[in-house]
């Protein structure tokens, strides 16, 4: 079942004598369920594609629609409306507020959200235990290892049950083991309970994870590949040597 | 290259410094006004007022203006500090750059000449505005009307402005000057990224402590506002520290179960942005608990000194008006040699006295009185009060109680309340009425008229008509000082009884007053010359002659009055800007460093409405806090301060507290706002 369709979009940056194309039509769809690794070196367009995606920024032309419904022409109330209730957000940096302990900080994300579904405290902890985090829930972030923090905002993300989960270089910040730990809660958050997760990432380790990759260069899609039956290992060789085709001459790649 | 930078850097902190400036402005402004007071006294003609009283407003405001400079450059100082330290990132590109320490210094030094000549031209020209609307203040104060006032601008009070300024900015530079020497490149650069430490403190402690410094509050508050016993200085210091110990660790205890208690009703902590809210503020209160007690014992102190200052001045001149119902009084009495047991009081005739010395005492007068006070050496104040003598000499040690009490002719009386226009009384035979207008005399008084209504003078028993002791007196003057007067019947008073005192009041012949100041200067020098010469005939005795006027004691009194009230009001503006100044500056600070928090909750979707009155909760609470505690305060502190003025009638309280809840509200109230909204603006959304 398709969920999101990225039709045709573009983003330009700067005035008309100094144009940059940060995303130069670009079209794709996700189904649900999914879990989508966007990859692309640095300035490629990688993150802005997230941010329109989810309405941060704007699109300078095209639309996207989510569950068939455009959220290019969204404003206000209505844009903070859906972004609390049809999205999830993680972010390089975690973005927690060093303020609240983990259990505050997830809460917030329900308050936030004003309905009141369930006890929110068995939600808390149920989707703590799911990312492993129970023993930190009472901490303040600067008490928290970076992987304990990944782990707290992808709890946050993910406790409103949003439609579509976006990640933007979650793992960016962490060391290799914290890294493999959260991608692997992302592959069970993704299988188990069928959240769609979209990654930016220009790491190939992380993407490996995926279940399908797209790699954009300056703006434009550039390949794609599905993992299919492949195993991990496998998948990820595969876009080593997508990596490498991107590396060389943009001539010959386009 | 160099003076660029600062041009640029200014213009660009704009929304830092905006705070800065507002308050710098207003501090010049204020000090300007203030100082060209006396200017503008001196340039409404007050008639009554002589020029030394003008002199001496002008010292006393100069002498404030001192310690206002001080409180200013704390401010100044703090707030410059406050603003480096936003711009740590900024001195670390430049000495990565290679820039010298000495050249850092140089930028800033050119951004403080920048703007302090830009705040200081901006803050004289409000000034001078300013002070033309103070003018009709001071016109007001010295109950005077506006019709010879004309725009002035002094230059005295600008020459002083730019002095202290020009010394307050020097200090700044200074201190400017030794935080760059001590700069470190590593703590600059690493200066944004501070680990939040929050430490919860223990929460029973915080109870324990709490209920401590409340009863102790509590203490303090009976001990200065209510209980009846008289404080002297030294307990009234002790009950001040302890209230500014307790203030100090209400607001630490406070800040220590605020979270906790918020916490206890998990549905309202857990709704909307409440637990963002209540975090942020828990994360600063442990911060902020010694400037909140520093600006609740400010805004305290600006309460009091606004209210009070103007209270006594409405007393005094409510007092003056009801206390000088005639342009003149005299009186003549002196001690009879008897030895020093008996102190009774004898007199001369005050014409003959006159006469002796080549005056007239009449001239000048379009209508008098003049009588004889009397007295019986068997009836002495003593004798009266008998046992309750006790409970005044607690408080009046020194006063002469062996004296013979006043006693005066019915006739006289009479006569003398309708040159007055006040009530007359009539007695029937064996019948006396006490005046006292003294309040713990009148007090003590009543109980013993009630006790024992009969007295025996001159060997006749006399009834009081009232069982209570009146409010009067007879003599002219600014404050009481009728301990106690009995009007008895003519008849009472034998014919041989020996005078005690001759009084005389009247009231000058003039048509205007211009009229009324020379007979007014002509009755002081001939009075004067015959006391003095009194005095040289009579060197053993002691006594006098004594003029008491209306115009006498306007000049003291309202220049104590508006001296009072300028005092006040000046201390209490600049308490009051400071107070908001340093608030709004923390504020706008912390407002700066939540950016990213605020970014995180629009990303997490919540709304715009739903931030900006988190934002709202946030500055209100920080800003309404030390208000609650100084108004507390301040209740127990007024009600001391009218203890204190006892003896006065006590006018117009509430509209001193009207004045001073105004201008709380448009000053405080004003930088509340202005902090609100600016950080509203800090926040916003950058698109």
């Amino acid at each position: 079942m398709e969920l999101l369709n990225v039709k045709q979009i573009e983003k330009y940056y700067g005035s008309k004598s100094s144009l940059t194309k940060a995303i130069d039509d670009i079209s794709f769809t996700v189904d649900k369920g999914e879990f989508v690794a966007i990859m692309g070196a640095s300035g490629s367009g990688k993150t802005t594609l997230l941010n329109c995606i989810s309405t941060i920024d704007r699109v300078t032309a095209g639309h996207i629609y989510l569950e068939g419904k455009d959220i290019t022409t969204l404003k206000g109330k209505a844009l903070n409306k859906f972004r609390r209730e049809k999205l999830g957000f993680i972010f390089q940096d975690f973005n927690l507020l060093d303020t609240l302990t983990a259990y505050e900080n997830i809460a917030l994300a329900l308050s936030i959200q004003k309905k009141r579904s369930g006890d929110p405290d068995t939600r808390i902890k149920a989707v703590a235990a799911q990312l492993g985090i129970t023993e930190v829930l009472n901490k303040y972030p600067y008490q928290m290892s970076g992987g304990e923090k990944q782990r707290v905002a992808s709890a946050r993300a993910i406790i409103t049950g949003p439609q579509l989960v976006l990640a933007d270089e979650p793992t960016g910040a962490l060391d290799s083991k914290s890294a493999k730990m959260l991608l692997e809660r992302f592959n069970f958050l993704n299988r188990e309970l069928d959240a769609t997760i979209m990654m930016v990432t220009h790491d190939s380790f992380s993407a490996s994870y995926a279940s399908r990759v797209l790699f954009i260069k300056d703006g434009r899609i550039f390949n794609e590949i599905a993992r299919g039956g492949d195993s991990r290992k496998e998948f990820f060789n595969k876009i080593i040597d997508v990596i490498t085709l991107l590396g060389g001459d943009a001539s010959d790649a386009l | 290259m160099l003076f660029k930078i600062p041009f640029r850097n200014i213009k660009r902190s704009m929304r830092d410094y905006t705070i800065y400036f507002f308050t710098l402005i207003i501090g010049v402004a204020i000090f300007y006004v203030f100082n060209a007071i006396s200017g503008q006294a001196a340039m409404l003609k007050l008639v009554f007022v002589g020029s030394e009283v003008i002199h001496a407003l002008k010292t006393v405001l100069s002498g404030v203006s001192v310690f206002v400079a001080f409180i200013l450059a704390f401010l100044i100082v703090y707030a410059s500090r406050l603003l480096m330290k936003r711009r740590n990132k900024e001195f670390a590109v430049y000495m990565m750059l290679g820039m010298s320490k000495r050249r850092i210094s140089a930028i800033l030094f050119l951004e403080t000449i920048i703007v302090g000549i830009f705040s200081l031209a901006v803050g004289l020209v409000v000034g001078i505005g300013l002070s033309q609307l103070m003018s009709a203040v001071v016109a007001g104060l010295f109950e005077q009307d506006m019709s010879s006032y004309e725009f002035m601008v002094s230059g005295n009070a600008i020459m002083l402005t730019c002095l202290f300024f020009a010394v307050m900015y020097l200090m700044v530079l200074i201190f400017n000057g030794a935080a760059v020497t001590r700069m470190k490149l590593i703590d600059l650069i690493h200066s944004g990224s501070k680990s939040e430490n929050i430490k919860a403190r223990n929460p029973i402690l915080c109870v324990v402590v709490f209920l401590i410094s409340a009863a102790a509050l509590g203490f303090a508050y009976y001990q200065v506002g209510w209980n009846s016993i008289v404080i002297d200085t030294n307990k009234l210091r002790v009950y001040i520290a302890i209230g500014a110990l307790a203030t100090f660790f209400v607001f630490w205890s406070v800040s220590g179960m605020m979270l906790r208690i918020m916490s206890l009703n998990k549905k309202s902590y857990f709704r909307g942005l409440n637990v963002f809210t209540f975090r942020q503020i828990s994360s600063r209160i442990n911060t902020m608990v010694f400037s909140m007690t520093v600006i609740c014992l400010m805004l305290f102190l600006t309460i009091c000194a606004l209210a009070a200052s103007f209270t006594v001045r409405n007393s005094l001149n409510e007092e003056l008006r009801s206390r000088c119902p005639a342009d003149a009084s005299l009186r003549y009495c002196y001690y009879a040699d008897e030895g020093d047991e008996i102190r009774s009081r004898r007199c001369g005739s005050l014409e003959e006295l006159y006469r002796k010395n080549g005056y007239n005492l009449r001239d000048g007068f379009s209508e008098y009185v003049d009588y004889y006070l009397y007295g019986d050496s068997s009836f002495k104040m003593s004798t009266f009060l008998g046992a309750h003598i006790d409970d005044l000499k607690k408080k009046y040690a020194n006063y002469a109680y062996s004296n013979d009490e006043d006693i005066i002719k019915l006739s006289d009386y009479n006569e003398l309340m309708k040159l007055y226009g006040k009530e007359t009384y009539e007695l029937e035979d064996g019948q006396y009425i006490m005046l006292c207008d003294v309040k713990d005399f009148n007090k003590v008084a009543d109980v013993v008229i009630k006790e024992n209504p009969q007295i025996t003078v001159f060997g006749k028993t006399l009834t009081s008509k009232y069982d209570e002791c009146l409010d009067g007196f007879i003599e002219v003057g600014g404050f009481h000082h009728n301990y106690g007067l009995f009007i008895v019947p003519d008849s009472v008073v034998p014919d041989e009884a020996e005078p005690t005192a001759n009084n005389f009041s009247g009231n000058y012949v003039a048509n205007d007053d211009e009229g009324l100041v020379q007979i007014e200067k002509m009755q002081q020098k001939r009075n004067s010359d015959v006391d003095a010469k009194w005095q040289k005939q009579n060197p053993d005795k002691i006594g006098n002659v004594i003029l008491n006027t209306k115009q006498d004691q306007y000049r003291a009194t309202i220049g104590i009055g508006a001296t009072a009230a300028f005092i006040g009001l000046y201390l209490g503006l600049i308490f009051l800007i400071a107070c908001g100044a340093i608030l709004a500056l923390k504020e706008l600070s912390e407002s700066i460093d939540s950016i990213p928090r605020y970014e995180i909750l629009r990303k997490m979707g919540a709304e715009e409405k739903d931030i900006s009155a988190s934002l709202f909760r946030q500055t209100g609470i920080f800003f309404i806090l030390p208000l609650i505690l100084a108004a507390l305060h301040s209740v127990s502190g007024i009600k001391f301060a009218i203890r204190v003025i006892d003896d006065y009638e006590i006018k117009g309280i509430a509209e001193s507290v009207a004045i001073t809840c105004l201008m709380l509200l448009i000053i405080y109230g004003g930088y509340f706002l202005v902090t609100y909204l600016s950080s509203k603006n800090i926040i916003k959304q950058k698109d």
